[in-house]
């Protein structure tokens, strides 16, 4: 029971901490909350199905199209709603962001309706029993995938040289910019890696549950602005650990407290550690400067 | 034109409005009825937001909680509701300084969430605490109000209540604002540490926010308990807590008059606009993002105060 717990919590913690990013990347250069980063991951997932079964091409290839796609969503959505509004108040890109995703979510009811629709694949319904754990073939691509994804993340932001010039554009803008850095094109750059993580989560997603719908981006969004927040935003692997200790925290208490308030929980944390550590775990203590 | 000769047109028509609308359409008189509801919301909502300059996303749970404790009081006390109005605005402002004094430490983005977190929670809580809330089957048979043994039955009784109320709230929140409260606010909204430097207490005042802005949501719960007699979780959602501040942003923060505009365009407009309701969201949110790059104040926002010392050079800096 307990070890079956944590699997499944490892495998939502997996797709939480690939949602988290998007939202920890963007946080980390510009400082605003893409409130919209829910409801790309939802675009994403609704690709993934239409790619799958409208054009009948394999898994592999409906994960690569519905990246690529979702991640030009993102930095169009970035250049359209956000960039005009960089010099604003802070609280001008907030108001945008929730426009932006009340946009998408009537979107995807306008074109593939509001009900929950199944995932047209067979693959994933294979189980594994492993001691008294049961573990299904999807799970394991979960967390396999994940794993992959992240790893290659962290390569590419610490190896490489535009991954250099990434992170120091989230450390000072005007400096990288003054280096010689073109910002812009990082922007939207961390807008579409984390929306491409956002699809491969959506998709994985929508084969775990079987269900895409179009307001399922959400408590994902929320939970995975959680994980963010719990790991430390700005923070790439704090994202990962943050989604993965939600996760495991979720699964938990979801089996051993109370399954109707499982989603009160998330919440919960995110107020506690807003509160007492808004930090987070591996987040730099920001110093407000007057 | 003289001011007070277009207050007055003003008020004549609004209380001629049903001998003209009523009889011919129910309908438009319950439209006006949803307008009044939301502008005491969306004042409500100002208050916090343009006056106090505090992001809150979960206005829709205190509308919810004046709802839920008028109609619970109703049903279960048989109270009369000119009691219950006053007792669910005092449970929900207490419910507003309850959120207020844990959150106000947080600035911008996260206040939001955390008010959206908490928006969220109270639905849950309407939702899973069947014995008392019965759940997402809501509460059906709430007592319409009765003054000295005249029941309130139609839609143009309850109109004249509604525009009553409105009338109050805007007249209670404009007399706040533009007392020593109100000044203090926005002193914190446009600076808090220069708001603290010269001795108000921000942490008070904005707490202060929270709690009218709640007391005011539950007046607007309670008469919408009593108005169509049954409450459920479903009227108290995210969205209608982005309805709610689409209100006060598209008619202008920081101006009261503008969130009575915001109100009855986004409650107006998706009537007029009903054949092609489904795209009622999709226009919203496009609403939303255009008028933050085109005119973030507003339609109808607050005026600078014309003695500004710093000029336009504090914009920007100081963040």
């Amino acid at each position: 029971m307990l070890f079956q717990q944590i699997t499944n919590g490892l495998t939502i913690g997996m797709i939480y901490a690939l949602i988290a990013l998007g939202y920890t990347m963007v946080y980390g250069i510009l400082k605003i909350v893409n409130f919209a980063h829910g409801d790309i991951y939802m675009i994403g997932s609704f690709l993934g199905l239409f790619f799958l079964k409208e054009l009948q091409v394999p898994l592999y290839v409906a994960f690569i199209f519905s990246a690529v796609v979702t991640a030009l969503l993102g930095v169009t959505i970035e250049r359209a709603a956000y960039r005009p509004l960089r010099k604003a108040d802070r609280i001008v890109p907030l108001i945008s962001a929730l426009g932006v995703s009340t946009f998408l979510i009537s979107v995807a009811q306008l074109i593939w309706g509001t009900e929950m629709r199944p995932f047209p694949t067979t693959f994933g319904a294979k189980i594994y029993t492993v001691g008294s754990v049961t573990i299904s073939e999807i799970q394991i691509l979960i967390l396999v995938l994940s794993c992959l994804l992240m790893v290659g993340l962290h390569l590419f932001v610490k190896k490489t040289k535009i991954g250099t010039a990434m992170r120091a554009t989230s450390i000072s803008l005007t400096n990288a910019a003054l280096l010689g850095i073109n910002t812009n094109r990082m922007i939207s750059l961390a807008f579409a890696i984390g929306s491409a993580l956002a699809a491969c989560a959506g998709i994985m997603v929508g084969i775990y549950y079987n269900a895409v719908y179009p307001t399922m981006g959400y408590m994902a969004g929320i939970n995975a602005f959680t994980a963010a927040v719990l790991g430390g935003i700005g923070s790439i692997p704090g994202a990962m650990l943050g989604g993965v200790l939600l996760g495991l925290v979720e699964a938990l208490a979801g089996a051993y407290i109370s399954t109707q308030y499982k989603s009160v929980i998330s919440f919960a944390i995110l107020i506690i550690v807003l509160l007492i550590r808004p930090s987070g775990i591996l987040g730099k203590k920001e110093i407000d400067k007057v | 034109m003289n001011r007070k000769v277009l207050t007055f047109i003003v008020a004549a028509l609004l209380l001629a409005l049903p001998l003209l609308l009523g009889s011919v359409s129910e309908f438009w008189m319950h439209v006006m009825i949803m307008i009044g509801i939301f502008s005491i919301l969306s004042m409500g909502l100002n208050v916090i937001i343009g006056y106090a300059g505090q992001f809150a996303l979960g206005h829709a749970a205190f509308y919810g909680i004046g709802a839920y404790t008028a109609a619970l009081l109703l049903i279960n006390y048989d109270l009369s509701f000119w009691l219950v109005l006053p007792i669910a605005a005092v449970v929900t402002g207490f419910f507003g300084f309850l959120l207020g004094t844990p959150v106000i430490r947080l600035r911008g983005d996260y206040l939001g969430i955390v008010t959206l977190g908490f928006g969220e929670i109270v639905r849950l809580i309407f939702v899973n605490w069947v014995d008392v809330t019965r759940g997402p089957m809501g509460l059906p048979g709430i007592p319409a109000p009765k003054l000295f043994g005249y029941t309130f039955s139609g839609k143009i009784e309850f109109y004249y209540l509604i525009l009553v109320l409105v009338i109050i709230t805007y007249i209670v929140i404009n007399r706040i604002l533009h007392s020593g409260i109100g000044l203090n606010m926005l002193t914190i909204r446009e600076d808090e540490r220069l708001a603290a430097s010269i001795g108000i207490r921000p942490n008070k005042y904005k707490i202060m926010a929270f709690t009218i802005g709640a007391f005011f949501a539950g007046i607007a719960g309670a008469f919408w308990a009593a108005y169509i007699s049954y409450v459920s979780p479903d009227a108290f959602r995210y969205m209608d807590s982005v309805n709610i501040l689409a209100m006060v942003i598209l008619g202008g923060s920081g101006n009261l008059a503008g969130s009575i505009l915001g109100a009855s365009i986004l409650v107006i407009t998706p009537e007029l606009l009903r054949y092609v309701s489904e795209y009622r969201m999709l226009l919203l949110g496009l609403a939303i993002v255009l008028m933050m790059i085109f005119k973030p104040t507003g339609f109808w926002g607050e005026k600078h105060r014309k003695l500004n010392f710093y000029g336009k050079a504090q914009k920007g800096e100081g963040k």
